[in-house]
């Protein structure tokens, strides 16, 4: 199916912008209230008060919060009022967290001063979330300028491969350092794939929907059409290669072949990447022993429990001593995980607020994933549909595959958790996302319009 | 592309679903073992948050703490200390972050940290109110001086002590040589801590084996006390009369069981009960074996509390004789040898039992758990102890007990107790020499009590492999002087 045949848009009345707006603000001081509880009950649990600087905590959060929602008010009118409020509660939360992990750390002596960098961040990424809304007035515009981002987006993936300016943290070479700062410059390379592929596939769609031969019960496309799969194939196991990133490696490649498959509504594409993918991870498996390792930790992580098993069991005894209710905000012991404020922070939160806490966290994520599909869906044009349902794609696959990474479900992927592991080029990249989704589902739905 | 969009919308919620039961599984189902796992330092880190209680040694103004927490800027909150190194470690036992805890830290644990069911109410209100929660001081019987004696007079000798006052089963000594310095193990820095645990992994000597409660040695004839409590309550009197040869020969084997130094007990006259035991005559109570029979001889062993499993404090090896005799063993066993296993601490029951009356009282190490304030959380006071299957713990009548009082007081006074002598004292005793195995030097043994008519110190001693003399090893030359100091030190303090 596809949406060549215009369907009649309802306008949307300016009091009805004015209500969704208002939902907005107020799902953000709902937010912000919460985010709130949980940092005066991280203080009540250190100290027996209430954190000093809570008012102009309280104050920040509300400031940022309220430049957002104008700017959002302002150049998205009508934009779906959920995303803006549930990337803030994530980012808040985060906040929190990696504050609690900084006073962990200093408690075992260590020096530790993630929270005031990731403070930074998090004003930077809101203003980029501005920004981005203000450089671009409607999501078409990025359609013009497809080659420009795709050629961008894969520059800035083989960024820090350039020797000199990347550097390597914890055995991935993900990072650059800019001016004393270091920049994963692939957070916002995904951002740029998902609009090229958007608008790749946006051109290409009756191209690469037309099914010729038949195989079994698969309608499959000439071979012609598995050229792009095939050389995204190429791009992944490149990044896997030379930057030795299994998360972003295997978020690229699933974010296209699901893409491919939005466009064209071909299994034979989603069955052809299953193959691609399985012949890749059957080289990667037996190319690299860093892959062999992870796999052997996910089999049995309490074969080497003291040296290569450590982290993840130590995320799994954080989980199971959570339990149902957890052992209360501050008062676990998150400075047992190696990497608790990036890959693991998730487990942190399931020691100390429990598998209400996941499941809280999770229903956030799912419900910000929820309205990404239903912005798509709702989208009147093919590159504004493909690029809110890349977008979404790329946000659900990215918590699933870390998350499952930390709770054993699947071999563990360095990947952050979006919006709330510390990390300043992720929760960027996360702002422009929900920007860009905003964006979108602001769009103007003019009666005639044609991909 | 609705219809794509929608399939991938289930796509990821079945993904999140899986997370979701996966999280479940986690954190429902398998919560409870991973956060007890003994590799989840979580719950021992929370447990050094808190003020461990004390272990406590000493009476009256004398209670002086044997193992205390103090507070240190280290991550693990409080350090366990024991000021008095391996004096009391076999009572205290460790308490380690890389290999938990043993002794009364384990056994008391719940009351050390101050979370045992009793202080239930005081806990809500500690929590309700934010008080920090504190641990309990658990008090032993443990008396300083006799502990210090027992650790003395058996100096750097394989063996163990065990004091105790029969009317009221306190144990007031519970020595193990050689014993251990807790401290090391009780350190935060796990180097420290595996070092010290290797080392005294890799002792021959075995310095952690509690041997007063976990070791079971042959009794030798310390354990003709059983047969002739068994002679006695069968009718046997103590001027009864026995042939006196130099061998006897076992039925139905071509085996012999002769007496110490080859000879004959009295000049191969008839010898009385009474005398036999005073030179721990073989020959004598072998054939007293065979006349009583196994059923009796283990029926009385049992009323003194072998091969049964009764509660204490800590964790102890019972004590036993095999239930099926055939004649040759019971003669054997009859005079301490072949199988009969018995720990120091049984000796030294059976002892205060033959003085307090025949009535088997239940070995105590701790009296009573206070709070920090002083107040009694519970108290654990005297208490006859009722074996399975018998209505009373008597293990012997009043008048048996007080003619085996008499015979024993003979062994110290004109046999081969003289070792155990304390002068204007009247001790009772019994020595022991078990041959363990040909070429291998003898374990030796002094059980006893005092003073004999009114006794408030019941003690055994064993000493492994021939002490420091070897082959020449008798229980009245090393172990009866060893009991004797023992004694001593438990009778200099005020009578309770």
């Amino acid at each position: 199916m596809n949406v060549s045949a215009p369907r009649v848009a309802a306008a949307a009345t300016p009091a009805d912008t004015r209500r969704r707006s208002n939902i907005e603000l107020g799902l953000l001081v709902l937010a912000i209230l919460t985010i709130l509880c949980a940092y005066a009950l991280i203080g009540l649990a250190r100290t027996a008060t209430l954190p000093p600087g809570m008012a102009a905590y309280g104050g920040a959060l509300a400031a940022l919060a309220v430049a957002a929602h104008l700017v959002s008010r302002r150049l998205a009118p009508g934009a779906d009022p959920l995303p803006l409020p549930l990337a803030f509660l994530l980012n808040g939360l985060g906040l929190v967290m990696v504050n609690r992990i900084d006073y962990a750390l200093i408690a075992r002596g260590q020096e530790s001063s993630l929270a005031p960098a990731q403070t930074v961040w998090t004003v930077v990424a809101v203003g980029a979330f501005c920004a981005t809304l203000v450089a671009v007035p409607d999501h078409r515009d990025l359609d013009r300028y497809r080659y420009l981002i795709g050629v961008g987006a894969l520059a800035l993936l083989a960024l820090p491969s350039v020797p000199g300016i990347g550097a390597t943290i914890n055995g991935a070479q993900l990072w650059i350092r800019v001016a004393g700062f270091t920049i994963q410059p692939g957070e916002l390379a995904k951002l740029g794939l998902v609009a090229f592929f958007a608008s790749y596939l946006a051109d290409k769609q009756q191209l690469l929907s037309a099914a010729t031969s038949r195989l079994g019960p698969l309608m499959v496309p000439p071979a012609r059409a598995f050229g792009p799969v095939i050389a995204i194939w190429g791009v992944s196991l490149a990044l896997l290669v030379l930057q030795k990133d299994l998360g972003l490696s295997l978020l690229v490649f699933g974010l296209f072949v699901l893409m491919l498959y939005v466009a064209t509504g071909r299994p034979a594409y989603v069955a052809g990447g299953a193959v691609l993918f399985g012949v890749g991870a059957w080289f990667a498996y037996s190319a690299f022993s860093h892959v062999r390792l992870r796999v052997a930790i996910w089999l049995d992580p309490w074969a080497d429990y003291q040296d290569e098993g450590f982290q993840l069991a130590q995320s799994l005894f954080a989980l199971g001593t959570g339990g149902l209710a957890g052992v209360g905000l501050g008062q676990g012991r998150p400075d047992f995980i190696p990497a608790v404020a990036t890959d693991f922070i998730f487990s942190a939160f399931g020691e100390e607020a429990g598998l209400l806490g996941t499941t809280g966290l999770l229903l956030c994520y799912f419900l910000l994933v929820g309205r990404g599909l239903t912005i798509s869906m709702r989208c009147r044009d093919g590159f504004g549909t493909l690029l809110a349902a890349g977008l979404t794609i790329l946000f659900g696959l990215q918590v699933f595959i870390i998350v499952a990474g930390v709770t054993r479900l699947l071999p563990l992927t360095g990947l952050t958790l979006p919006l709330v592991s510390y990390g300043g080029s992720s929760l960027l990249a996360n702002y422009v996302l929900v920007a860009l989704l905003l964006r979108v589902s602001a769009a103007k739905r003019p009666p005639g319009a044609t991909p | 592309m609705t219809a794509q969009l929608r399939r991938v919308a289930g796509l990821l919620f079945a993904l999140f679903a899986a997370v979701f039961v996966n999280l479940n599984y986690l954190q429902v189902l398998r919560a409870e073992d991973l956060s007890n796992d003994q590799r989840n330092s979580r719950v021992i880190i929370r447990e050094y948050e808190i003020e461990r209680g004390a272990l406590l040694a000493g009476a009256g103004p004398q209670v002086a703490p044997v193992a205390f927490s103090e507070e240190t800027p280290g991550p693990l909150r409080y350090l366990r200390r024991y000021p008095d190194g391996p004096l009391y470690a076999h009572v205290t036992g460790f308490y380690s972050v890389v290999y938990g805890r043993s002794g009364l830290e384990q056994a008391f644990n719940p009351y050390l940290v101050g979370s045992a069911p009793e202080t239930f109410a005081r806990n809500l209100g500690d929590l309700l109110s934010g008080r920090q929660r504190q641990g309990d001081d658990v008090a032993t019987t443990v008396r300083p001086q006799v502990q210090q004696a027992a650790r003395d007079a058996l100096g750097a000798r394989r063996g163990a002590v065990v004091a105790l006052d029969p009317r009221d089963g306190a144990l007031l000594a519970l020595w193990s040589s050689p014993s251990y310095d807790p401290n090391p193990l009780a350190s935060h820095a796990r180097d420290t801590v595996v070092a010290d645990w290797e080392r005294t992994e890799a002792d021959p000597a075995k310095p952690r084996l509690n041997r007063a409660l976990r070791q079971l040695y042959p009794p030798g004839s310390t354990f003709k006390i059983v047969t002739a409590a068994a002679a006695l309550e069968a009718g046997t009197g103590p001027a009864h009369t026995f042939p006196d040869p130099p061998a006897l020969d076992l039925p139905l084997t071509t085996a012999t069981i002769s007496n110490f130094g080859g000879g004959t007990c009295n000049g191969g006259r008839p010898i009385t009960l009474a005398k036999a035991l005073a030179v721990s005559c073989n020959t004598t109570f072998a054939q007293l074996g065979l006349q009583l029979g196994a059923e009796r001889l283990v029926r009385q062993a049992e009323a003194f509390g072998l091969n049964h499993e009764w509660e204490f404090q800590l964790p102890l090896e019972p004590s036993r004789i095999p239930a099926d005799l055939d004649a040759p063993s019971t003669a054997q066993s009859a005079i301490g040898q072949r199988d009969v296993r018995v720990t120091p601490l049984q000796m030294a029951m059976i002892a205060g039992a033959v003085g307090n009356n025949g009535v088997l009282m239940t070995p105590r190490l701790v009296n009573q758990v206070t709070d920090p304030a002083g107040r009694t959380i519970v108290t654990y006071g005297p208490q006859p102890l009722l074996l399975p299957g018998q209505t009373n713990a008597q293990a012997l009548s009043p008048q048996n007990a007080g003619i085996l009082r008499e015979l024993m007081v003979g062994v110290v006074e004109a046999g081969s107790g003289r070792n155990a002598a304390i002068p204007g004292v009247r001790v009772a005793g019994k020595t022991g020499t078990a041959q363990t195995g040909s070429g291998r030097a003898p374990t030796v043994w002094f059980v006893g009590f005092a003073p004999a008519d009114d006794p408030r110190v019941a003690v055994a001693v064993v000493i492994e492999e021939g002490g420091d003399v070897g082959s020449e090893a008798t229980g009245g030359r090393l172990a009866a002087p060893v009991a004797r100091a023992v004694m001593q030190a438990a009778l200099a303090e005020a009578p309770r």
